[in-house]
């Protein structure tokens, strides 16, 4: 039994994605109703919302309001009207460029952080280092949504209330933990022996750090940056609390705020705005999905 | 093993320096080299921690640092019908939403588990409700659940199961419910993808054992499956249910917290307390009011999990 399973050959079979399995034991008819209508229709729900959006950003004003002379799945006459409109004539690409800067700086500090905090926990095993690795877990599971009020009031006292470095120093609260746990598992993965040839060497720990440990986490750092990223565009509260000029918002916090005026709502171009908010994330992921899926489950595995 | 190369390099020698014992004395550098991330934990993430409950306690408003009064704001809630409402809210809105989003997740996942073409095509689809920016998603839900232009009250008009258009967000239990979908709708896809990487550590050797044995489908999965899953689905239920509880962004923007606080969640109804009304102290009361019951679904999963590795004789490293 366990030769068997030692057999690299075999093993390799057995955990192939494309194995056929046991699959050919049902007939067509059977997988057309236990396996692809329940999947369409779970298919259909996730994505409606997206097809919806992309069709109302696109119709034109009169065929929104209008759904009985108008088919309301369909349009036939496409209008780049409202996505115009939000590009050139709304500070959307203000509010664009905020977002990316708060979201490539929080999380390219959150890294660097989490790349020394991960090595030191795993690698250095300093005295408390397994206590350090538990708190910095716990770290992960305290929610923005009950440290808004009190983190409030110590932006304030910063001074740093209303800029973006309001949001780019309060943001690695949610990344690190996340990143830390996820890097902590690829460096565990990284065998001792290579460190210690290179201790003989007389490499010091940073060189190690910099020359051996980063090079061969490449595809954890990758993930840890793509997840981290998406973190900082979704984040809402914090952005919300800390922000109030108008110049300075972030894409989701502005779209809430800025773009429902009293009761007529702008719908095309509120649609618009939440597409083009969505976009630079699904063409990032559509790149990375391997990475992206490893982060997130990386992280619960651990 | 790194121990020999340590003491090795911290002999005595006529060339070693101070420095250099410190250089490699491991609680010194990883003193240094947690410095960056603890820096930034302990100053925004556990020193707001212990100032939140410490405002809870004051009658702290915005712009104004709060004098000492000590359990008045806990006093002063347990008389607020609303808070209790938000409570219930609260506690509504996670147990649904966390319960069917873990049954269809799982569905999904045992799903996308099978053969089929076009299998990482669909599974790469799944995920993108997730990584959209839930407030972006949530608004073009506000879309779906408008009371006039509703595609849905249209949809179903047209088939002839209703005559007028349903009032999504504009009554209490229409709008309990429109958020909650809007809740699960958004939380799917990482059970489901969560727990199908789980699905993919289970050998398929004991499937096809199984089979041999005469096992049907339920028993396969009762009995296989579900035992192999349960250290993985404890995880994703405690940050499924964490972040349902603590969930602020998605109400916000569909009812912030209306109709009549029908929707009020404790996390929306602490922001409109602190922010919009400028009560600090008594925002702050009201989340620190949620740290018990995340407290406490941290620790069910916690044992749940050390009891299940303990069950399958792993290690608990």
């Amino acid at each position: 039994m366990t030769e068997l399973a030692a057999d690299p050959k075999l093993d390799k079979l057995s955990a192939s994605d494309h194995a056929e399995g046991m699959s050919y034991l049902e007939t067509l008819p059977r997988r057309l109703v236990t396996l692809y209508m329940p999947l369409g229709i779970i298919l259909v729900v996730l994505l409606f919302p997206f097809y919806w959006m992309t069709l109302t950003a696109i119709k034109p004003d009169e065929q929104l309001l209008d759904l009985e002379k108008f088919n309301p799945f369909w349009t036939t006459a496409p209008t780049l009207k409202h996505i115009v409109k939000l590009l050139f004539e709304s500070p959307y690409p203000e509010w664009l460029g905020n977002t990316m800067l708060v979201a490539v700086v929080a999380t390219t500090l959150s890294i660097i952080a989490s790349v020394l905090a991960a090595y030191a926990i795993v690698r250095l095993r300093f005295w408390g280092a397994t206590w350090v690795g538990g708190a910095i877990f716990l770290a992960y599971l305290v929610p923005p949504s009950i440290l808004f009020i009190p983190l409030s009031s110590v932006v304030f006292q910063y001074g740093l209330f209303d800029t973006p470095f309001a949001l780019i120093l309060t943001y690695p609260t949610i990344l690190i933990p996340f990143s830390t746990w996820l890097l902590m598992g690829y460096f565990k993965a990284i065998p001792y022996e290579l460190e210690e040839c290179a201790l003989i060497d007389g490499a010091s720990r940073w060189q190690i750090l910099t020359r051996i440990i980063v090079p061969l986490a490449v595809p954890g750092l990758i993930s840890a940056f793509i997840f981290c990223f998406t973190l900082c565009w979704n984040e809402f509260i914090y952005a919300l609390t800390f922000i109030s000029s108008t110049q300075n918002k972030t894409v989701p916090v502005a779209i809430v705020n800025e773009f429902v005026d009293g009761d007529i709502y702008r719908w095309g171009s509120l649609m618009a705005g939440a597409l083009c908010g969505s976009l630079p994330l699904v063409v990032l992921y559509a790149f990375f999905v391997e990475h992206y899926v490893a982060a997130m489950t990386g992280a619960v595995k651990e | 093993m790194t121990d020999i190369a340590l003491k090795a390099a911290t002999v005595p020698d006529a060339r070693t320096s101070a420095w250099a014992t410190l250089a490699a004395n491991r609680n010194w550098l990883g003193l240094w080299f947690m410095l960056p991330a603890a820096a930034f934990l302990i100053l925004f993430l556990a020193y707001p921690l212990a100032l939140g409950v410490w405002i809870s306690f004051t009658d702290a408003r915005i712009g104004q640092s709060g004098a000492f009064i000590g359990v008045e704001n806990y006093e002063w809630l347990s008389d607020d019908s609303v808070f209790w409402l938000s409570v219930f809210n609260t506690l509504l809105y996670t147990s649904v939403a966390s319960v069917i989003k873990f049954a269809i997740g799982l569905y999904l996942a045992l799903l996308l588990n099978e053969n089929m073409p076009f299998k990482a095509l669909l599974r790469a689809i799944v995920l993108i409700p997730f990584i959209v920016p839930t407030v972006l998603s949530a608004i073009a839900f506000w879309w779906l659940f408008d009371a006039q232009f509703s595609i849905i009250s249209w949809s179903l008009r047209h088939l002839g199961l209703i005559s007028g258009n349903i009032d999504f967000l504009g009554n209490t239990w229409n709008a309990r419910w429109s958020v909650i979908f809007a809740n699960i709708w958004r939380g799917i896809p990482f059970v489901a993808i969560t727990l199908l990487a789980g699905l993919q550590t289970v050998p398929p050797s004991l499937y096809e054992a199984a089979t041999i044995d005469g096992a049907n489908r339920w028993q396969i999965f009762r009995h296989i499956t579900y035992p192999m899953l349960t250290p993985i689905i404890a995880v994703v239920m405690t940050f499924s249910v964490l972040f349902t509880f603590t969930d602020f962004q998605l109400i916000w923007v569909l009812t912030k917290g209306g109709p009549v606080n029908a929707t009020q969640l404790m996390a929306t109804l602490s922001y409109q307390r602190a922010i919009v009304a400028g009560h600090l102290g008594e925002g702050a009361a009201i989340s620190s009011a949620m740290i018990p019951f995340l407290l406490g679904a941290i620790l069910i999963s916690w044992f749940g999990l050390q009891r299940r590795k303990w069950q399958q004789g792993e290690s608990n490293d």
